[in-house]
């Protein structure tokens, strides 16, 4: 056992550094950096960013050379966000596009289509964007009730999406249609892309719950597709989407945030009853909970890394990782408010401590267990995909989709 | 990145679960459960012959000198099969203990017998009624329990030490002594767990030699004890991981409103959430082994964390399992209760999760980053 690299990757990480320490900005401790940048300023950042990485032949470390990309390994890719982590740098805000729409572009788009997106994709361009999500559509996702109907060779769109990370300043979509409602759901959806800024398309943000906007809804108005923006087959949109979401799971090495490492910080300055909080018994006791978690994820990750570094897929492990880190974010930010007494519910970054981290995070928390994949909905994938139990009898798998009960 | 074990380590833990599989039956730990045998010492001569007791002795000391990762992959795998031996007695602490604090002599005598099976090893530092004390020569006192105190040939015993040159003030140091078990009253003593040994051990001027220096017992202890935790986590390990296995297996033949009870989300998310404790046990316990073999800096760190994971995973998905089986759980003739009683009795051997967790946060304290 060791947790070296290998003479290869130690070669491509010394690549990776001397790059990053002449072309990005390191970051400075306790400064925010370019995360307090407003949203507009963030995009303009990020698209730079992405142009300047993609010009050095850093854009697209996993994509294959002859699609713009560099050829490169999972480990790679790995070791690239490990070594970026350390710059002020936007890195992860083409993920979608890069990370789940190009797989599908690549899949299943036509030769020509792939040399007009991918490249501009690759260098930031182009933002993408995913649409699956629906108000009446969120884990069961193949609910869903936005139709697309044959109107000779083009396609009209209606329906509603919601969730849809950045769609708002997108300039490309895929978009999972429903385009035949008299079969079983899974079998009526089609894949599409879209282009964001056409007439019938309107994207509005959401506030989120902590005050927050991240994310939009997008309203489908008679929005009009050609054929050729079929992606895959009709009515194999499922399987398409299955592709797509098969691409998130790679994304792996990308740590999921437990709140740990703030929390332990807390617990040595924060003095209650005149000592530090770390040798109060309840603090503690939570703590050893926690730090078994926290630690837990983090050698699980290694041996994920173990596994793409000898070029095989990684096991089940890496199926707990959201489940574990998203409920302790949750737990630790609620304790750490809690714990600064009557100061606790302060929100004003200039008056509360850490410019006010915990209270976000406490407030931000309870979407992380929602989003890609609820906690029971995880379970459900270990339990049926690891273990191998069964599926509860579904009904909605064999009735056509327009006889469904759908409490609407 | 190479966090994972060898291709030797991994056969040797295929060779031993083929091995205890025929060896370590679930009729053969009955057989223990329901007899008066100390453990099973047909078992315990086929590891003798494999060579498990001789696997982290040096060469030097007639050991096979394969280190601590091929032990934590044996130690898996007696834990999944609850092979009724004192292999962990005699192997995590009377070896470790002699290996960590013996002198040259004694480990030329005793270490050589341990790796053959020639002698059992084990510890004793639970007091009785009353506390052990070492005075010229020999120790008299109880103590209780002393795991698999019936099956050892020799105990490895914590005594408070008469200091003779202060003898003005009468101070007690707290000293590991060598005693030889034969010499004393010993007695069966009924514990959670029928498959494992423990007695009831009475000193009466029972000749003992120091181990180790004078008043080093509670530091010896705790480097002991983090070598152990790590071992035992992999035991921990492999009964957890037998847990769940049973529990699935059982939804999936046991119907109830016309379904097998596995298709039921209430038992898929219980045991979803077996597997995750499970899954951080295993990626805990390797770090811990890692640390082990290495001697690594943050071995009490990753020994702390690799126990509380062990403890609470395996009392987690023990009693879930029982659960899982429903009243057929709670019946002596269904294997449930096995677990059960196997994951209290490796809580109580070393410490149960509360002193680890103040042993976790201690370290913790001392960390500068996470």
């Amino acid at each position: 056992m060791d947790f070296n690299d290998t003479a290869v990757q130690a070669e491509f990480r010394a690549e990776v550094q001397e790059w990053l320490a002449a072309n990005a900005q390191r970051k400075q401790a306790g400064e925010p950096g370019k995360m307090a940048l407003s949203d507009e300023a963030k995009l303009a950042d990020a698209k730079q960013w992405q142009g300047k990485k993609a010009a050095a032949g850093w854009g697209a470390i996993a994509w294959p050379k002859v699609l713009g990309g560099r050829g490169g390994t999972p480990m790679e890719q790995v070791i690239w966000r490990q070594e970026v982590a350390q710059y002020d740098e936007l890195d992860d805000f083409f993920t979608i596009g890069l990370g789940m729409c190009a797989p599908a572009l690549m899949a299943f788009a036509s030769n020509e289509q792939k040399a007009q997106y991918l490249p501009r994709l690759a260098s930031g361009q182009d933002v993408w964007c995913q649409l699956f999500s629906e108000p009446s559509a969120g884990s069961d996702i193949a609910a869903l009730r936005t139709t697309a109907k044959r109107d000779g060779d083009k396609w009209r769109i209606n329906g509603q999406k919601v969730w849809t990370s950045g769609a708002h300043f997108a300039d490309y979509g895929i978009v999972l249609c429903r385009t035949d409602p008299t079969v079983p759901k899974h079998k009526g959806l089609t894949l599409f892309f879209i282009d964001m800024k056409q007439p019938g398309v309107d994207a509005r943000p959401i506030k989120q719950a902590d005050g927050g906007g991240h994310f939009s809804e997008v309203f489908f108005n008679d929005a009009v597709v050609s054929d050729d923006q079929v992606l895959g087959e009709i009515g194999g949109g499922w399987k398409g989407c299955l592709t797509v979401l098969m691409n998130e799971r790679l994304a792996v090495g990308n740590a999921q945030p437990t709140g740990f490492a703030r929390f332990h910080e807390l617990s040595k300055s924060l003095q209650i009853n005149g000592k530090p909080a770390i040798d109060d018994g309840m603090v503690r006791s939570h703590m050893a909970d926690w730090y078994v978690r926290y630690a837990g994820l983090k050698h699980t990750n290694n041996r994920i890394l173990t596994a793409l570094s000898k070029g095989a897929m990684p096991g089940p492990e890496g199926s707990i990782a959201k489940l574990v880190a998203a409920p302790m974010n949750q737990a630790i930010n609620r304790y750490a408010v809690q714990l600064l007494g009557q100061a606790g519910v302060i929100t004003d970054p200039t008056l509360a401590r850490m410019q006010a981290h915990y209270q976000k995070e406490f407030l931000f928390s309870p979407g992380v267990r929602l989003a890609g994949g609820t906690d029971e909905v995880l379970r459900n994938i270990i339990a049926e995909q690891v273990l191998q139990m069964p599926q509860e009898s579904r009904e909605d798998k064999t009735v056509p989709f327009n006889e469904l009960p759908t409490g609407l | 990145m190479n966090f994972d074990f060898s291709d030797e380590h991994k056969m040797i833990r295929k060779q031993a679960k083929v091995m205890l599989r025929e060896h370590a039956s679930i009729e053969r730990v009955r057989g223990v459960l329901d007899s008066e045998a100390q453990y099973d010492t047909q078992l315990w001569q086929q590891m003798v012959e494999l060579g498990w007791p001789a696997v982290a002795i040096p060469e030097q000391y007639g050991g096979l000198g394969m280190g601590q990762l091929a032990q934590c992959v044996i130690a898996e795998q007696l834990g999944a099969s609850l092979a009724p031996t004192p292999f962990a007695s005699s192997s995590y602490l009377a070896t470790e203990l002699l290996l960590l604090a013996g002198s040259d002599t004694q480990k030329q005598h005793w270490l050589p017998q341990l790796a053959e099976g020639a002698v059992i090893g084990t510890v004793a530092i639970s007091d009785g009624d009353t506390p052990c004390v070492y005075q010229d020569g020999a120790i008299s006192g109880i103590k209780l329990p002393v795991a698999d105190g019936m099956a050892a040939d020799f105990a490895l015993v914590r005594a408070q030490e008469v200091q003779a040159e202060e003898a003005e003030n009468d101070e007690l140091v707290d000293s590991w002594f060598v005693v030889a078990l034969a010499p004393t009253l010993r007695k069966t003593v009924d514990t959670l767990d029928p498959t494992r040994s423990a007695a009831l051990i009475q000193f009466e001027s029972t000749p003992a030699e120091r181990l180790g220096a004078s008043g080093q017992a509670p530091g010896l202890q705790s480097q002991l004890f983090d070598r152990a935790a790590v071992l035992l986590a992999f035991e921990q390990l492999g009964g957890a991981g037998a847990c769940l296995q049973a529990s699935v297996a059982y939804s999936m033949g046991r119907y109830a409103f016309s379904k097998p009870i596995a298709s039921f989300q209430a038992i898929k998310h219980k045991l979803a959430d077996v597997f995750t404790a499970i899954e951080l046990l295993r990626a805990n316990a390797m770090y811990g082994a890692w640390a082990l073999a290495e001697d690594a800096p943050d071995l009490p760190l990753a020994a702390a964390t690799a126990r509380v994971a062990g403890c609470q995973a395996y009392t987690l998905a023990a009693a879930e399992n029982i659960q899982v089986h429903g009243g057929n759980g709670f019946t002596w003739e269904f294997d449930c209760h096995l677990h059960y009683r196997r994951a209290a009795w490796l809580d109580g051997l070393i410490g149960g999760e509360d002193v680890w967790k103040h042993k976790l946060v201690d370290a913790l304290k001392t960390t500068e980053q996470v």
